[in-house]
């Protein structure tokens, strides 16, 4: 049997763990739960989280994965650390708009802009 | 194209869901839906689907959940019903509203409502009928 694929890949700039989804589709619960806990290891390690999520390769997400990057949102600041959401879809930024959760989140267009965006 | 009727009756279990999904789905590609209707029918399904089978249900597999579809050249009509107690949409909280902001659930019937044409619930909030129109 093959090694499962992870649900996010993570790369290091600077003191920022920058996280790309694997799957298109945010929609699993089981994808969405892996992701979680993923995102709570990576959280639990820093002393002040700083986590950019990059939503180059998201194409589909529910509102379980919403409740996920609300946990993660709610993790980071109880460290008082930081969070930033770039590269989001038209159609995705739309459901951000809906649910009012771009007033929650810092969103910016690029990673470049996310990147720059930390204090 | 003639229009595709679809009907699934399943136990409550979410990996059930995706054939649903994935047959409906296909029905609505095949009659030439623009990407966004794609896009919106896909995550109302989803939401509601989970809904029927988290919410209403709440994972009892001796309950079950009825699916009927009718996909068409003009309009999507789904209906989606479950076997459990019921809902009151009008006690369901605004999940917009400043203080519900950072709850991690609740957000389901406002996407459907918000993508969708028409939503209507019945029997008691457990009966969903979730209508697309094309133009």
């Amino acid at each position: 049997m093959s090694e499962p694929i992870p649900p996010i890949s993570v790369v290091s700039h600077k003191n920022i763990q920058i996280v790309e989804f694997t799957n298109n589709k945010i929609l699993d619960e089981a994808n969405i739960e892996d992701i979680r806990k993923t995102l709570d290891s990576l959280i639990d390690e820093a002393e002040r989280p700083s986590l950019l999520l990059d939503f180059v390769t998201v194409d589909h997400l529910s509102s379980a994965a919403l409740g996920m990057l609300i946990n993660t949102n709610n993790r980071v600041k109880s460290k008082n650390g930081q969070l930033r959401l770039a590269n989001i879809k038209p159609q995705i930024m739309e459901v951000f708009v809906i649910t009012k959760l771009n007033k929650l989140f810092k969103i910016l267009p690029t990673r470049e802009e996310a990147l720059g965006s930390f204090l | 194209m003639q229009p595709v009727k679809l009907k699934f009756d399943f136990p409550s279990d979410l990996a059930q869901t995706r054939a649903v999904q994935q047959q409906i789905m296909q029905a609505v590609h095949d009659h030439g839906y623009a990407d966004d209707a794609i896009f919106g029918i896909k995550l109302s399904l989803e939401e509601a689907l989970v809904n029927a089978v988290k919410h209403g249900n709440k994972l009892d597999p001796k309950k079950s959940v009825h699916v009927r579809a009718e996909v068409g050249a003009q309009q999507v009509e789904i209906t989606i019903e479950d076997e459990g107690p019921g809902f009151d949409r009008s006690k369901v909280p605004d999940p917009t509203a400043d203080e519900n902001l950072t709850k991690c659930s609740g957000r389901g019937l406002l996407l459907m409502e918000a993508y969708m044409t028409e939503v209507e619930y019945s029997n008691k909030g457990r009966r969903l009928r979730l209508l697309k129109k094309k133009n």
